[in-house]
Order: structure tokens, then C-alpha cells, then sequence
């Protein structure tokens, strides 16, 4: 039905968009994918959100909805039927897997960011030592919440997998220029193994960008001058 | 979970925000709890111990386990203690909505206010701009409902009203009139402040003044 029609506005190359597509999937929920060209905002975009005026936004029935993390936890309230459910069932692994994905978002990409744009050497280390420090809190979680099972959530894919596993094509291309390996088998071996298994499923291949793609659009986007 | 006996503990700081929405959201359930304010130039082995990626208030410690981040407390004991009082709607898209909301409040309202006390000139201008425009957002959001939920208190009510008791430090120093400014939004909160748990959540106006004044004295440049 038109009425019920699900559009997703967004990007190919943003981790945040990435979010409520891999929900999407994992519900198979079909949408339209509105992709924004890079440096204009769409019409419908800044209509759809006034007060961030960012992507992603889901639109349900001419509905927005907006912020990824937001708009996971919708699509599985909404889709709850169509697929097992993407939080865990207690409260407190719910609120713990909360925490995480807000630590995600406000600590540890933030800095992986960093370490793309730092300069120098001694500024490239203290940000690679974040993100290590990042990364070994993150191994620990994996290990506590999924409790010997594949992913963060358990059997299946769930809101902190898709919180954190966005972001492994950007980590790579970070790997890449760094020259510097994140997330691997000395490391982080669970993380390691639970990317592979991430990166592999079916509703998250069709949305994740080829690293390559990606290395060529990081450099084109960070070689832009200061503004 | 009912038949387990209940210990909670809120580690806290009396003026923080923050811990207001966790205090508000226990009392709105009536839960017994164990307030614990905390010297945040002293920090307890126990906060350190429980929040050791933040090593911030408030935590919520229940049975032994503790929950970080205030607005992930609210929803855990929404959730734990779901028979009564509902906190979030249970519509999914009014819940989008009072998340939306919230998470606009965490981004935004606390760099803001704090500009308006703890900055001058140039920067305070701006600041006291920005302050404004925020709050005639949210009043634009709450339109005529009482509460931003519609006829319920709940989140977004929790995710706000906390700021409300630093008001009068932000008019202080700010050289503000709020309420000429937001008139909806001062009637919503003193609306707010008749409920008990709010009442008894929120320090006194003139207590933070207070905070604030000796905060400026001792860390402000002159």
C-alpha cells in the first residue's frame, strides 16, 4: 500500500545511514533509497528534518523519523513480527548495549576520525592509542554481552552490531592510509571474527561500501582545503 | 523480578541535571532509593568502580549492577518497573518522537546553558542567542500540550525539566528574562514542578545561584 511506503534518505558512504538499512534488511523491509548528493541537501530532506537537517531519515507512511540509533530501535518496534528482535530481552543487557552504542558514537568514532585527519606523528599516535584503548573495551563487551554466541546481540544481528559494525568499512580505509592494522586475529580476536561474520551477512553486504570505493572517496573528501 | 528483593542506589550529584531525570523517573515509580551525592573533585572508589569508561554520574546501581548515562537509566526502570506510570509511549513512532527529543536535549541544552553563566562578552552574546533559540524550539515543539507527550508526563518532561532549576542562574548572569522570552515553556515547567517527584528531584533555584556564584569565583578569570 502507498501508505505504508518506506523511503530511506541518505548516502552510500555514511555509517549512519548504514543503520536503518541493515534494520531494514534484517526485517525484510523493502524501501525506496533516496540517495543526497554530496555538498546539497534535498528538499525533502530539510523538510523531513528541520532541526538537524542531516541523514539518515527513515519516512514510514510519510512519517519521519530521524537519528540512526533512533531509527533502529523504531524498526524493530514496528517490524517486531518480521524478524527476531535486534535488543536483548532483559533490561539490563537492553541498557548496556545502550550505553555501548552511545559510547560508539560519542568517544570511539569520533577519534577513528581523528586519525584520519591528525597531523604529524605525535598527534597520529595519541589518537591510534585512543582508538586501541577504544577497541580493547569493545573486545571485552563483545565477550561479555555475547556470551559465546556470534554477535553482540546474540544468534543474530542486533541494534549494537549494527551500532558498531557500520563503521568497519571507514575503519579499514583507516587502516589502509594509516598503514596500521585496528581490529585483528592479536588484537581483538573476537571483534576480529565477529566482523568477518558481520561484514558477510546478507541484509549487510548489499549496503556496505567496497573499501577501495571508499579509500577514493576519503581521499577526495579530505583533500578539500580548510575551509 | 518483583519477588527479588529491590536495592537500588543512585550515585549522584545534587546539581546535575542529569541525575535530576533518574531521581524523577525513581520517585515517578515510587522505588525506594538510596541517594549518595558525590564530591566530583573527590570521585568515590565506588563511582569508579561502576562507571569506569566515564567515571560519571549519575549511576544507578541495582542488585549490585550498576546502569550508566542518565537517559539509559530512565529507560531501564521504565522498563523494570513497567506496571505503573509509564515513562515512554508505547506507540513506536511517539516513542522515535520522545527519543528524537531527548537526544536533541542531550546534544544541545547543556553546552547552551552553560555559555550563558560561564562565558563573557562575544562568546556570552552568542551563547545567550543560542540558549534562547533552543528554548523556542522545544516550546514550538510543546505547542499547547501540557506535556511534550500530550496529557502524560514522561521523557522528554524528564529529559528537560532538570535545566529548569538552573534558570534563574542562567537569568543572573545571563542578564536574561526567560519567561518573557518562553512563556510556554515556563508555564510547562511550573506545571511540571507540582509533581511530587519533580518537587522533590529539583534543588532550590537560589541553592544553585549559590553553586554557580562560587564555581565563577574560583575557576573564572576576571
Amino acid at each position: 500500500m502507498a501508505s505504508d511506503e518506506v523511503k530511506v534518505i541518505g548516502a552510500w558512504a555514511s555509517p549512519f545511514v548504514m543503520r536503518p538499512r541493515i534494520a531494514l534488511n534484517l526485517k525484510s523491509v523493502p524501501y525506496e533509497f533516496l540517495q543526497e548528493s554530496f555538498g546539497a541537501k534535498s528538499e525533502l530532506l530539510l523538510k523531513s528534518n528541520p532541526v538537524h537537517k542531516k541523514i539518515p531519515v527513515l519516512i514510514h507512511a510519510d512519517k519521519p523519523v530521524c537519528e540512526s540509533n533512533i531509527i533502529v530501535e523504531y524498526v524493530d518496534e514496528t517490524w517486531s513480527a518480521s524478524g527476531p528482535s535486534m535488543l536483548p530481552s532483559t533490561p539490563y543487557d537492553r541498557a548496556i548495549a545502550r550505553f555501548w552504542a552511545a559510547y560508539i558514537d560519542e568517544k570511539w568514532f569520533p577519534s577513528l576520525k581523528s586519525i584520519l585527519k591528525a597531523e604529524g606523528e605525535e598527534e597520529k599516535k595519541a589518537v591510534l592509542a585512543q582508538v586501541e584503548e577504544g577497541n580493547a573495551l569493545l573486545e571485552k563487551a563483545f565477550n561479555d554481552c555475547s556470551k559465546g554466541k556470534p554477535f553482540f546481540n546474540g544468534d543474530h544481528i542486533g541494534y549494537l552490531d549494527i551500532a558498531f559494525g557500520c563503521f568497519l568499512a571507514w575503519l579499514r580505509v583507516t587502516e589502509l592510509a594509516g598503514g596500521h592494522k585496528l581490529i585483528d586475529e592479536v588484537k581483538t580476536p573476537s571483534l576480529s571474527k565477529w566482523a568477518e561474520r558481520f561484514c558477510n551477512d546478507p541484509a549487510v553486504k548489499p549496503v556496505m561500501p567496497e573499501t577501495a570505493t571508499l579509500a577514493e572517496f576519503a581521499k577526495k573528501i579530505f583533500a578539500k582545503p580548510p575551509a | 523480578v518483583a519477588t527479588m528483593a529491590n536495592e537500588v542506589i543512585l550515585l549522584d550529584f545534587w546539581p546535575s541535571m542529569f541525575g535530576m531525570r533518574t531521581r524523577i523517573a525513581l520517585r515517578e515509580k515510587g522505588i525506594e532509593f538510596e541517594y549518595r551525592d558525590e564530591d566530583l573533585w573527590n570521585k568515590s572508589p565506588l563511582l569508579l568502580e561502576t562507571n569506569p569508561v566515564h567515571k560519571k554520574i549519575p549511576v544507578l546501581i541495582h542488585n549490585g549492577k550498576p546502569v550508566c548515562e542518565s537517559t539509559i537509566q530512565v529507560q531501564y526502570i521504565d522498563e523494570v518497573w513497567s506496571d505503573k506510570n509509564p515513562i515512554l509511549p508505547s506507540d513506536p513512532y511517539q516513542r522515535a518522537q520522545a527519543r528524537f527529543w531527548v537526544d536533541f536535549i542531550d546534544k544541545k541544552m547543556y553546552d547552551a546553558q552553560r555559555k550563558v553563566w560561564w562565558t563573557k562578552g562575544e562568546e556570552q552574546e552568542t551563547g545567550k542567542k543560542e540558549f534562547i533559540e533552543l528554548l523556542k524550539t522545544l516550546e514550538s515543539e510543546l505547542r499547547d500540550k501540557t506535556y511534550f507527550g500530550g496529557d502524560d508526563f514522561g521523557y522528554v518532561d524528564i529529559g528537560l525539566i532538570g535545566f529548569y532549576s538552573w534558570f534563574h542562574a542562567c537569568e543572573k548572569y545571563g542578564n536574561l528574562n526567560i519567561e518573557s522570552e518562553c512563556p510556554k515553556l515556563i508555564a510547562w515547567a511550573k506545571t511540571c514542578m507540582q509533581r511530587e517527584s519533580v518537587a522533590k528531584s529539583l534543588p532550590d533555584s537560589e541553592k544553585v545561584i549559590k553553586f554557580v556564584t562560587e564555581i565563577r569565583k574560583k575557576f573564572m578569570i576576571e
